[in-house]
């Protein structure tokens, strides 16, 4: 009775992961590991200069044997679509950055495939790098609260400061691949997708007529962090072409150079602040200026500086806010979807401000970060009113006490150690009406054993199939074991949204909840296979319904930004080495209010792993770009945190239940890398080194150091 | 453009002797250790040669003795087995410690001593090591041995006195006197190429060997000097500056070498102090 | 050429300097042994060559002529350490766990933190920040 029990639990329990077994013994399938009869494999060759025109081609090869695509085959419209139509799915003559797709090749035999050279006649124009001399916008937003001038006017101090942070690449472990199978007039893509209704979407514009129908299945997938959110419909879409044309499945996989080449990467920031407060550390005005450089297309950038500006004056409460902020372009890739969607960059410019705030005004810096959080009540920015779940407070005193903060802080003045920290939130699901443009569908059924989750959320490594089936699993009230979750398909699976802004859990699980609830009151007294048995099938298909408070206004960016908001603090103790000038992180504290952690070791991993690649952010992860190019785009010199790199981390995880998602949960994926990399300069800047930028490399301390009185 | 592997050739010897033999006779021939560096020449089509001689078989130049004073490393010690070697850990500890940093422990099972020295890379790990160790190369053809001080055995960039038909067989280590120090700075903390590494011995005279600061690894002999005969440290910096040549590049610049060089050339010269005689 | 794989004999026409990994992969159909990089540097291809770790995207298969190979089809399903990885959630997107699994053996018995920590610097994870993989380890010794 007892272990009944405790399976009718399955939420709050670290239950085996659905895919763990699979990948512990390797027979997990990724697209490379799948092979279909006859198959070709596919290349891309890619502009060399970063703004021009493409004069001319010139195959050096004989051609018998090879498929050759360029934009001429493409039977719909060339474009790959997303917010903007801006971006060819081949170029036909304009070339705007380095690494653009011209032309597409597919052979049987790898070798021959790439040995096969092409020349590309390129005429040269003139490129624009630096975003705040680009004459292009993408989007700009303006977000304004109370009165500006009325709060300089209250102040009496005035602190400026201007921020910047890198480039990011995502170096999920398995780079970037998608397999097109053309099957009985339709065309089938299996790959490494975030989004698979993205690429659905994308391929029914390129392909057009040209085929009945169009397929996206995800395959297992190593790694997405973002990157595998909107340009793997560019790549499914290359393979298509050459499938289409071909008339044999071709898979299309990228070696890491070209991966780290020619994909998006975290969107660089300018973030300047020019911040006002009493003379008691009240902040009474904050004006906030965000420069996004968004890279040569549009992409995301527009809802990457959407949630950017959102987060960008920290979970703080003031009256007065100005926030200016726009996206550039640029003749560089373009820079896309990264965990964290913007917020990390400007949550790095509103922390380490702050700190330069407590320097400047004598304070200290947990006081006056406790003197301005947002409390249950306060509004944000946009007007907002936050819930009784903010945590803000909470987190900090825990995060100080448990790190010891005060002491060490003392401790370590005038040492080669530092301790620092930061505040930050991150708000959960598309932002204001996007859930509602969205209208989520999530379906269950009822198999011969239990229940089948069919969704179109993915599994990137996070926990989706096992943190679904437990959700499911507690409202119908069988056990996890009897709930199985299909592979997203497009032919099989509703529309869940994407699996992007930390809103797999608390808006697509919500859904499930709730249809799981309804298959319940239809089951009466049976369990799921008895009433399968007497009825045959059954399945129910929930919607996202918005919670009726929300209000948001679009144009004038006012009012319920978020459903929820997750809360946290980090503390990260560094030592410096004067030799060397090299920073390592020696302990972090992470403290995170996240509803419920409705899988306690999945959401552990989750803070852990987020941190790690925040940390990386801030002292190891530097993109150096030579006229438009990465030249580093190699893991050698592209560096991330190995185990010696990364030090203890001490992880918190606070449940203040949010009573719009399942069983409390809020969004937890982003969360953790908006705080390392402030937290990490904090603690530098104890040090006595003036450093405002990341990465944080030791090349760029020393200059900070040699600078700083 | 990806060289295609299956148009490579491998030269399959038998014994050191037919490896020479091989050298001599069906040349020109690419020597190949533990290949570490080959696949990323591949990917890239930077390969410059299609035919290679496969060494990696060849058991009896794995081996690690002590020859009267005399440590010989084989030139296939990999190391894995450098790290391991209490022969190494006891004469020559800063060559362990090395080869400790060089890449993840996958590095280590393959790369080997002779790889290093013969790929003479700027940045290679070990040879800081070698050079304060005046190491002797040994090479051999099918007819007669060399040793070549390894102060003479880099002749620029990436540069050797090897000839075709030779091959590095092993090195020779004569008993180093006095305090061994070492200092790896990498972009990370493991699996990095080096921006600065040093190496350096406190005894009667010093000995301090830099890498990743010129076209080859360099002996500071001027500073080397200074130092034995009572210098100040502000005069060894000074004179360090003149010796070095750093540049910018993907990983670091040359400010920062220059820095760097000169504070851990200090910082080796104040741990090492009041312990030498 | 000949050598063992997995405890079988296997012998294969193929190039020698073809890359172990492609082998494994294509001409022997063991493809948990995963390609991260093609440069050493992830360590997502490790396989064990006469029980040591190395990179099979780094090794020329004419190198292990005679030599045991082991991938990680080779520990069957039910290994302490594929147990404790799934009990500790030290896979999280799985690309990396078959040569994170396959180090971790050469670790020996009880490994202390700091021989984890420096046995594994050359398998990159970037979803666990792996604590969660040092807590499989530990687990499972």
């Amino acid at each position: 009775m007892r272990e009944i029990r405790s399976m009718l639990n399955a939420v709050g329990q670290s239950v085996p992961r659905k895919d763990g077994i699979g990948k512990a013994t390797g027979q997990a399938r990724y697209a490379d590991d799948l092979r279909f009869p006859g198959m070709l494999h596919g290349r891309t060759i890619r502009s060399t200069i970063p703004c021009g025109r493409l004069a001319a081609v010139r195959l050096g090869f004989d051609p018998a044997g090879f498929t050759v695509v360029d934009h001429r085959d493409i039977p719909g419209r060339n474009v790959v679509t997303l917010i903007a139509d801006d971006q060819p799915c081949l170029v036909e003559r304009e070339i705007r950055h380095v690494a653009e797709p011209v032309l597409l090749l597919a052979h049987e035999n790898r070798e021959a495939l790439l040995g096969a050279s092409v020349a590309l006649e390129e005429e040269p124009a003139e490129p624009v790098f630096d975003p705040e001399r680009s004459p292009t916008a993408f989007k700009t937003i303006l977000i304004e609260k109370g009165d500006l001038a009325a709060g300089f006017a209250e102040a009496d101090h005035v602190v400026e400061g201007t921020y910047c942070t890198g480039h990011q690449e995502h170096v999920y472990i398995e780079p970037q691949a998608v397999i097109a199978v053309p099957e009985d007039g339709g065309m089938t893509v299996y790959g490494s997708i975030q989004c698979p209704f993205y690429a659905h979407r994308a391929l029914a514009v390129i392909l057009g007529d040209a085929v009945a129908r169009v397929r996206v299945i995800q395959t297992e997938t190593g790694g997405g962090f973002g990157g595998k959110e909107e340009y793997p419909s560019g790549i499914a879409a290359h393979a298509a072409l050459l499938a289409l044309k071909s008339d044999r499945p071709v898979k299309l996989i990228y070696d890491r150079v070209e991966d780290m080449l020619a994909t998006t990467k975290r969107h660089p920031a300018i973030v300047r602040h020019r911040t006002g407060l009493t003379r008691d550390g009240r902040l009474v005005a904050m004006d906030i200026e965000v420069i996004l450089d968004g890279g040569a297309y549009q992409t995301l950038s527009a809802v990457v500086l959407s949630r950017g500006s959102i987060h960008a004056a920290g979970p703080y409460r003031c009256d007065n806010i100005r926030i200016a902020a726009r996206a550039m372009f640029t003749n560089t890739p373009p820079n896309g979807a990264f965990r964290g969607f913007g917020a990390p960059q400007t949550q790095f410019g509103v922390e380490v401000h702050m700190e330069r705030i407590a320097e400047a005004l004598g304070l200290d810096p947990v006081r006056l970060r406790e003197r301005n959080l947002l409390r249950p009540g306060d509004t944000t920015a946009t007007g907002q009113r936050v819930g009784q779940d903010c945590a803000a407070l909470e987190v900090l005193r825990t995060a100080v006490r448990r790190s010891g903060f005060r002491r060490k802080r003392k401790a370590y003045a005038g040492t080669g150690r530092g301790i620092g920290l930061a505040m930050y939130w991150h708000g959960s699901g598309f932002t204001g009406s996007g859930e509602l443009k969205l209208a989520s569908r999530a379906t269950i059924e009822l198999t011969a054993t239990g229940v089948r989750v069919l969704t179109s959320s993915t599994e990137l490594g996070q926990g989706t199939r096992t943190m679904h089936a437990q959700i499911v699993a507690d409202a119908l009230g069988v056990p996890y074991e009897q709930v199985e979750v299909a592979m997203p398909d497009t032919g099989l699976v509703p529309d869940s949204g994407p699996t992007v802004a930390s809103r797999t859990c608390m808006v697509v699980g919500r859904i499930l909840q709730r249809a799981a609830e309804e298959i319940r009151a239809k089951l009466g007294d049976a369990t799921p296979a008895e009433y399968f048995r007497r009825h045959g099938p059954l399945a129910v298909t929930g919607q996202y319904e918005q919670p009726e408070w929300i209000r948001w206004d679009e144009i004038d960016y006012r009012g319920d930004a978020y459903a929820a908001y997750a809360w946290g603090c980090d503390v990260v103790e560094v030592e410096l080495d004067r030799d060397t000038w090299e920073v390592r992180p020696v302990r972090v504290t992470v403290v995170n209010e996240i509803g419920k952690a409705i899988h306690p070791a999945l959401a552990r991993g989750q803070v852990e792993g987020g941190t790690v690649q925040g940390l990386g952010y801030a002292l190891l992860e530097r993109v150096v770009m030579r006229n438009g190019a990465m030249a580093n785009a190699q893991l050698t010199n592209y560096i991330i945190p190995t185990t010696l790199d990364t030090p203890k981390l001490d992880v918190v995880l606070l449940e203040h239940p949010y009573d719009g998602g399942p069983f409390g949960a809020k969004g937890l994926g982003e969360l953790p890398i908006d705080g390392p990399a402030p937290a990490v300069v904090n603690a530098i800047r104890q040090l006595g080194i003036d450093v405002r930028g990341i990465p944080a490399v030791p090349e760029a301390i020393r200059e900070a150091a040699c600078a700083s009185p | 453009m990806r060289t295609a592997v299956s148009r490579l050739e491998l030269l399959q010897p038998r014994s050191l002797q037919h490896a020479l033999r091989m050298l001599r006779d069906e040349g020109p021939l690419t020597p190949l250790a533990g290949a570490t560096d080959l696949y990323v020449a591949v990917n890239f089509g930077t390969l410059d040669s299609t035919r290679f001689l496969n060494l990696w078989g060849l058991e009896p130049l794995r081996r690690i003795t002590l020859c009267g004073d005399t440590l010989r490393i084989g030139a296939l010690a990999t190391y894995t087995s450098l790290i391991r070697s209490r022969l190494v850990r006891q004469r020559l500890p800063i060559l362990a410690r090395a080869a400790l940093e060089v890449g993840g422990v996958q590095i280590q099972n393959r790369g080997t001593l002779g790889g290093n020295v013969a790929n003479a890379s700027p940045a290679g790990d070990t040879l800081p090591v070698l050079a304060v160790a005046e190491a002797v190369v040994v090479l051999r053809s099918v007819d007669r041995e060399r040793r070549v001080p390894f102060a003479e055995f880099y002749t620029g960039y990436r540069q050797t006195v090897r000839r075709p038909d030779e091959l590095i067989v092993g090195l020779e280590i004569p008993p180093v006197e006095g305090r061994q120090w070492f200092r790896k700075v990498g972009t990370r903390a493991a699996q990095a190429i080096s921006k600065v590494v040093i190496a350096a011995v406190r005894g009667s005279s010093p000995r301090i060997a830099l890498g990743s600061v010129a076209p080859t690894v360099i002996r500071l002999s001027q500073v080397e000097h200074a130092l034995g005969a009572g210098a100040g440290m502000d005069e060894a910096v000074h004179r360090l500056d003149q010796d070095i040549q750093p540049i910018d590049d993907l990983r670091s610049t040359a400010d920062y070498r220059r820095d760097v060089a000169g504070n851990l050339l200090q910082r080796f010269w104040a741990e090492t102090g009041g312990l030498s005689s | 050429m000949r050598f063992t794989l997995n405890a079988r004999e296997v012998e294969l026409n193929v190039a020698p300097l073809a890359r172990l990994l492609d082998v494994l992969r294509e001409d022997c159909g063991l493809t948990g042994t995963k390609e991260g990089c093609g440069e050493g540097e992830c360590g997502a291809c490790t396989v064990l060559v006469d029980g040591e770790a190395v990179c099979a995207c780094l090794v020329p298969v004419a190198q292990v002529e005679g030599a045991e190979v082991v991938t990680i089809e080779g520990l069957g399903d039910d290994h302490p350490l594929q147990r404790a990885f799934m009990d500790e959630v030290g896979a999280q997107c799985g690309i990396c766990t078959p040569g994170m699994i396959l180090t971790a053996i050469t670790l020996g018995p009880r490994p202390s933190l700091a021989k984890i920590r420096r046995g594994l610097a050359g398998n990159l994870c970037r979803c666990t920040g792996y604590e969660a993989i040092y807590r499989a380890i530990h687990r499972a010794s």
